[in-house]
């Protein structure tokens, strides 16, 4: 911000990361008011609703599901994973954005993060979560998924098969959500302690007092803590582009056209990031409006946010074209008939362009800087995304199955009322753990806010209630 | 009154407004040869730790030594089921097939890189602690919020309650308490 190339005013200079006047107690006082507070916002309980209904959907999908089989899905042979892989995939990729903004964001000094980081890791945290009832339910009989998949001594004497790319998603996932957990409840230790001191209600104290482990904020502790969380930043940035990695080998290492290509990895993790940072600015822009956060998640957040996911989205869009040129330049007639008929003459070929346009042609507007300042753009272009991404998903798995190598294996794919009941419930699902969450822990995280406030703070300003 | 402690006493606190007064006298207290002293701040204040001649390091190599107990742990599992324990032809593909065993050795890698990261870090710090004396100091809570404070110990050897009361307050401070143990 200091020493800006541009004249005072004029619209090109950034903006700033938080907004002018605030002193260590103002944030405080802002932030700690969001959970200890007897007037939660109206729009809390609307979403909470939602969610709830939503999950209560996923419950009973998942009880009717276990009684009668998967069966009542519309995955069938060839189309042996159909919604449940995509989902996994959908929800695996958009807790990418989390660790992407809590981790590697610190390492290159973004100081931008520090006001999206905190709400950004519970959305891993909670995405991972909707991720991970899918394989397991996807097993038909999840009671028994324990030895397929974890290598533990059992009665048969026999192991999951390390040469699969499965099981390395099995080591993948499970390591990726036990770190974001750690990193995530480590980073809220110090806001924990700032609870525990301005929390009025003995059995609050007492609670947010277990969580805070009797943090004091003494020097040497803050020494150890940042190089602690400074080598939890350096382990999580190669596990999170290792996770996408692994998630893409699950398709690459199959020989099935359409899935088996070297582009898939890197595609995998600029697709993951770019639909983690939709779903990021599709939580921001709501909940900053709800709690009346704009002076932490200012415009020059949703700006620097919305550049990310322009950048990424080509990233991605360079992944379709390479695939599209390597099925046609590999000659093969099975990869050049995959393509034909995902593209052009198969009955799901609206898909493929349905994903066009929400990732590659409605994200474009972002090039834009007054749209990029425009929240309802934003948030547009951010839904598109979280559509895209979910379709991309559906074109690699399903167009790529349902027709394959011999015509008289070919079967069309329908899904049912339970895959759509399924998915949104874990949306609601996720819903429903977000919002409970930003009811009860800090959003943002305010020790890293305080930070921020380089100046000699001023008086504090007025804080608007909500 | 705090300023009459019945129980043994643990030392002297005094409060700060801001951080840089808190880096200036914790420069100072230490210049004057106080030893058992420790600093309290609502966020990292950088160069805080070496005003107080506080270096620990220990983490960097006990995270190192946790990371490749996990790649030793995740490799040796592989091996031990692949190639010892049930070792089966599965498209032909070689027992120890040590490409294939990369990813799964790399993820029990950051797993235990990481854990080790964090458990260590809080036993280091001697975390959690329900109790500590510096939280009898009676504006305490403002340390994890706006305030700043230092504290220096009874136990030192150094210490002299009437003495490092007025050196404290020289500081600049803006009060001084004794707390007790």
């Amino acid at each position: 911000m200091e020493g800006s190339q541009y004249p005072k005013g004029d619209f090109r200079a950034p903006l700033p990361i938080i907004g002018p006047g605030h002193s260590f107690r103002s944030i405080t006082n802002k932030l700690t008011s969001v959970v200890l507070t007897k007037n939660t916002p109206k729009a809390w309980f609307a979403v909470m609703a939602i969610g709830f209904v939503l999950l209560n959907g996923l419950m009973i999908a998942i009880t009717y599901l276990l009684f009668k089989g998967i069966g009542i899905w519309g995955t069938n042979i060839p189309v042996g994973w159909a919604f449940p892989i995509i989902n996994f995939v959908w929800w695996i990729g958009i807790g990418h954005a989390g660790t992407l903004i809590s981790a590697i964001l610190l390492l290159f000094k973004q100081d931008w993060r520090t006001s999206i980081n905190r709400f950004a890791e519970a959305m891993t945290l909670f995405a991972v979560v909707c991720a991970a009832i899918f394989p397991v339910i996807h097993t038909g009989r999840p009671w028994l998924a324990a030895y397929w998949l974890f290598p533990y001594p059992n009665a048969m004497t026999i192991w999951p098969n390390f040469r699969s790319p499965l099981i390395w998603d099995v080591f993948a996932v499970s390591t990726y959500g036990s770190v974001s957990a750690l990193f995530w409840f480590i980073g809220l230790i110090p806001d924990m302690a700032t609870f525990r001191d301005t929390a009025e209600h003995p059995l609050l104290k007492k609670m947010y007092g277990v969580l805070s482990l009797g943090w004091r904020g003494s020097a040497r502790h803050w020494e150890r803590y940042e190089h602690a969380y400074l080598l939890l930043a350096g382990l999580s940035t190669p596990l999170v582009l290792s996770v996408h990695t692994v998630v893409s080998f699950d398709f690459a290492v199959g020989i099935v056209p359409g899935w088996h290509a070297t582009i898939f990895p890197p595609y995998f993790v600029a697709g993951a990031i770019y639909d983690g940072f939709a779903m990021v600015l599709t939580l921001a822009i709501p909940l900053r409006a709800m709690y009346g956060l704009r002076d932490f998640i200012t415009d020059r957040h949703i700006e620097n946010m919305a550049k990310v996911m322009l950048a990424t989205g080509l990233v991605v869009v360079y992944g379709y074209s390479c695939e599209a040129f390597f099925g046609w330049y590999s000659g093969n007639e099975f990869e050049r008939f995959m393509l034909k008929n995902r593209m052009y003459f198969g009955p799901m070929a609206w898909s493929y362009w349905v994903l066009i346009l929400c990732n590659f042609l409605v994200p474009q507007i972002m090039w834009s800087k007054r749209l990029r300042r425009k929240t309802w753009a934003v948030f547009t272009a951010a839904m598109f995304v979280n559509v895209g991404m979910w379709l991309e998903r559906f074109v690699i798995i399903v167009t790529s199955l349902h027709r394959d190598f011999l015509p008289s294996s070919w079967e069309m794919y329908y899904p049912t009322k339970w895959d759509f009941i399924t998915l949104f419930g874990t949306v609601g699902l996720f819903l429903t753990l977000m919002f409970l969450f930003v009811r009860v822990l800090p959003l943002i995280s305010i020790f890293e806010m305080r930070t921020l406030v380089t100046d000699k703070p001023a008086a504090a300003p007025q804080v608007e209630g909500h | 009154m705090a300023d009459q402690p019945t129980a043994p006493l643990y030392g002297l606190v005094a409060e700060f407004d801001s951080a840089p007064e808190l880096l200036d006298a914790a420069r100072e207290v230490t210049r004057a040869g106080y030893r058992k002293t420790d600093a309290f701040s609502p966020f990292p204040i950088h160069g805080l730790a070496d005003a107080l001649d506080f270096h620990d390091r220990r983490l960097s190599l006990i995270v190192l030594l946790g990371g490749i107990c996990g790649l030793l742990f995740g490799y040796s599992l592989e091996y031990y089921t692949q190639v010892i324990s049930f070792p089966e032809n599965i498209g032909g593909r070689p027992y120890h097939a040590w490409v294939a065993f990369i990813p799964p050795a790399f993820e029990t890698t950051i797993l235990f890189g990481a854990f080790t990261a964090g458990i260590t870090m809080l036993v280091l710090n001697g975390l959690p602690s329900p109790y500590h004396p510096v939280f009898n100091a009676p504006r305490f809570r403002f340390a994890s919020q706006d305030k700043f404070f230092l504290a220096i110990e009874a136990a030192d050897p150094k210490f002299n309650e009437a003495e490092t009361r007025a050196f404290l307050t020289g500081l600049h401070a803006r009060e001084v308490v004794a707390v007790e143990e």
